[in-house]
């Protein structure tokens, strides 16, 4: 990291400060005023089904969609009227792909690098520096066309490393990609963290967020649900594990019953239902016997540890319920 | 009304330009162009020289002098403007059109300290660039027959570049409204086939239809070919400054206006 702005900055321990932040679009509004914070050097994820918000909220972060009202301070500043100031500091990793199709690799990066008016020497450095920290050495006469899908994200990746930013925004940087190549990518996001860049990441894989992120806000049609630690959120909201049962719903209320304090929340998808608790053992007893005074049989019972799945599909599977009738929406 | 006013938002305000940046867009455009000008060369530079033949050798056989010229005189010269006019609107929709929408390549660049203004004003500069090129390989061809008359025509590369950066604007324009690939079919049957035809290339505007005879007046192509011709046959005239100054009033008031458009539909 270059020593840019230290003086005026070193008191600063927040990256990104948004208060009541709004988008609008037309008459749609996809952000209703949110808040959030994103401390320096932490990984901070977005959470959300697809169209919760999670990328009108990025957009305005890195200056590409105006706020349409509330406050947003990105290193300390105002992203309406610093907007190059704040965007020469950060990394971009958008959703599509992006990359000068007709160029190489290598000149991939050095192209962006003009961007930033990294000088030339400069940026042939920092390109071969990238181009070995993405592994992608082999590859730096290639021209983008050619690339795999899980190159193509690492190139993606590396071109917003280009000019050192204090903070990466990924916007699902992994989606579409096989598990081998969502593995690579995530290893160099865990390297980033440690070399002290923030990371603010939007994702739908629940894996994704409990892997890298250190705090989340779990997003749900512009709003914030939730927020905390990944394993905070399945504490306070799922606890430790989860008993599912093949069982006919209907019938299942019925064990509910038995469950008492013991049993934390718990949810009814087809003829399955999830009890999570904190004393997986003791509730499977419980409801086994349970289940034999009523003479209802399983077709299987297992016991796993919560995650953060289940967390949100506790949180927003509700706030659909609340609103029968249109439970197709939550994919939108 | 109400569409113009939303496409046309913040046409009044001051554009948001780094000249340095302008430059590393337009040199990016650059780079791919020396990958590419092999496969595009074709219609932008063989296209003329096959009108310039068939036209100017062929049919101008058949054709009485104009103005004291013999056909292919009178027409050479106007097809370098016509043939850079053709290379920037070609660069301006379909090449712009696929930067902008399908290659994402304006999201890229605005995710640095690149403005979308910086963007557009680089395309412009691009667009402007090639045409002037495509426009002098062409002169290159035209002096090549022995048509050029004149030193004066190495002043050429003036009225060329002042015409393409209004027909890299033009095209920006439609381009930041164009829904799809189709419809630039649209915006060269409507309006470039027409000028190409109507704005004295290839006969005088003086011999359209007297209803009509003001049209041309209103087309960058017209005023460029005023200059360039008598440049290139050596017959040069104040009245060239008069056709200059239009086109250099053209660009100017608007400029601005591709900058917008693009910035609205990408920006929300």
């Amino acid at each position: 990291m270059t020593g840019r702005g230290e003086t005026v900055e070193k008191s600063l321990d927040y990256v990104v400060k948004a208060a009541d932040l709004v988008k609008r679009f037309g008459g749609f509004e996809a952000v209703k005023g949110i808040s959030l914070t994103v401390a320096k050097g932490e990984c901070f994820g977005l959470l959300g089904p697809n169209g919760a918000g999670k990328t009108s909220i990025v957009k305005m972060i890195y200056g590409f969609s105006p706020v349409t009202s509330g406050r947003l301070l990105v290193f300390g500043e105002d992203v309406k009227t610093r907007a190059r100031q704040i965007k020469a500091r950060i990394g971009v990793v958008p959703q599509e792909d992006n990359l000068d199709q007709e160029l190489t690799v290598r000149e991939n990066l050095l192209v962006y690098a003009g961007y930033f008016r990294i000088k030339r020497d400069l940026a042939v450095k920092r390109a071969e520096e990238i181009l070995d920290f993405m592994d992608l050495g082999e590859k730096s006469g290639e021209v983008v066309g050619k690339l795999s899908g899980g190159q193509r994200r690492r190139l993606t990746m590396g071109r917003a490393l280009i000019n050192n930013p204090e903070l990466l925004i990924l916007d699902e940087p992994t989606t579409g990609l096989d598990p081998y190549a969502r593995h690579l990518v995530w290893q160099r996001l865990r390297r980033l963290k440690e070399s002290g860049v923030t990371l603010l990441l939007t994702t739908h894989y629940l894996e994704e967020a409990s892997q890298l992120c250190d705090r989340l806000v779990v997003i749900h049609r512009g709003e914030i649900l939730e927020q905390g630690t990944p394993r905070g959120l399945i504490g306070r909201h799922v606890g430790r594990e989860a008993l599912e049962l093949g069982i006919d719903a209907r019938r299942g209320d019925l064990l509910l019953e038995g469950a008492g304090h013991l049993l934390k929340a718990w949810r009814a998808m087809g003829d399955e239902m999830v009890f999570f608790t904190d004393y997986g053992r003791e509730l499977d007893g419980r409801l086994s016997q349970r289940a034999e005074e009523l003479g209802i049989s399983f077709n299987y019972r297992r016991i796993r540890p919560a995650n953060l799945e289940d967390v949100f599909l506790k949180l927003t599977g509700e706030s659909l319920k609340a609103e029968a009738g249109d439970s197709g929406e939550d994919h939108l | 009304m109400k569409v113009l006013k939303g496409l046309l938002k913040g046409a009044a305000s001051r554009p948001d330009l780094s000249r340095p940046l302008v430059l590393k867009v337009f040199q990016r455009n650059l780079l791919v162009f020396r990958k590419t000008w092999r496969s595009n060369i074709m219609f932008n530079f063989v296209e003329p020289v096959l009108y310039l033949w068939a036209l100017g050798f062929g049919l101008g056989m058949y054709v009485t002098r104009i103005n004291g010229l013999s056909y292919i005189e009178f027409l050479a010269p106007a097809l370098i403007a016509s043939s850079a006019m053709f290379s920037t609107t070609y660069e301006m929709t379909y090449g712009s059109f696929t930067r902008m929408g399908f290659q994402k390549t304006f999201h890229g660049m605005v995710a640095t300290p690149v403005s979308m203004d910086d963007v557009v004003m680089g395309e412009i500069l691009y667009g402007t660039f090639k045409g002037v090129l495509y426009g002098m390989v062409f002169f290159a061809v035209v002096a090549l027959f022995g048509l050029v008359k004149s030193p004066w025509a190495l002043l050429v590369p003036i009225p060329l570049a002042l015409m393409v950066a209004g027909f890299s604007i033009l095209s920006m324009i439609w381009t930041s409204i164009a829904p799809n690939y189709d419809s630039f079919g649209y915006f060269f049957t409507l309006l470039i086939s027409p000028m190409f035809l109507f704005s004295g290339v290839f006969f005088p505007v003086e011999n359209l239809p007297p209803g009509i005879g003001f049209l041309p007046w209103f087309t960058p192509l017209y005023h460029a070919v005023e200059v360039i011709r008598p440049l290139v046959l050596g017959q040069v005239s104040w009245s060239m400054l008069y056709d200059l100054g239009w086109l250099a009033a053209f660009g100017a008031l608007t400029v601005r206006l591709p900058m917008v458009m693009v910035k609205n539909r990408l920006i929300q």
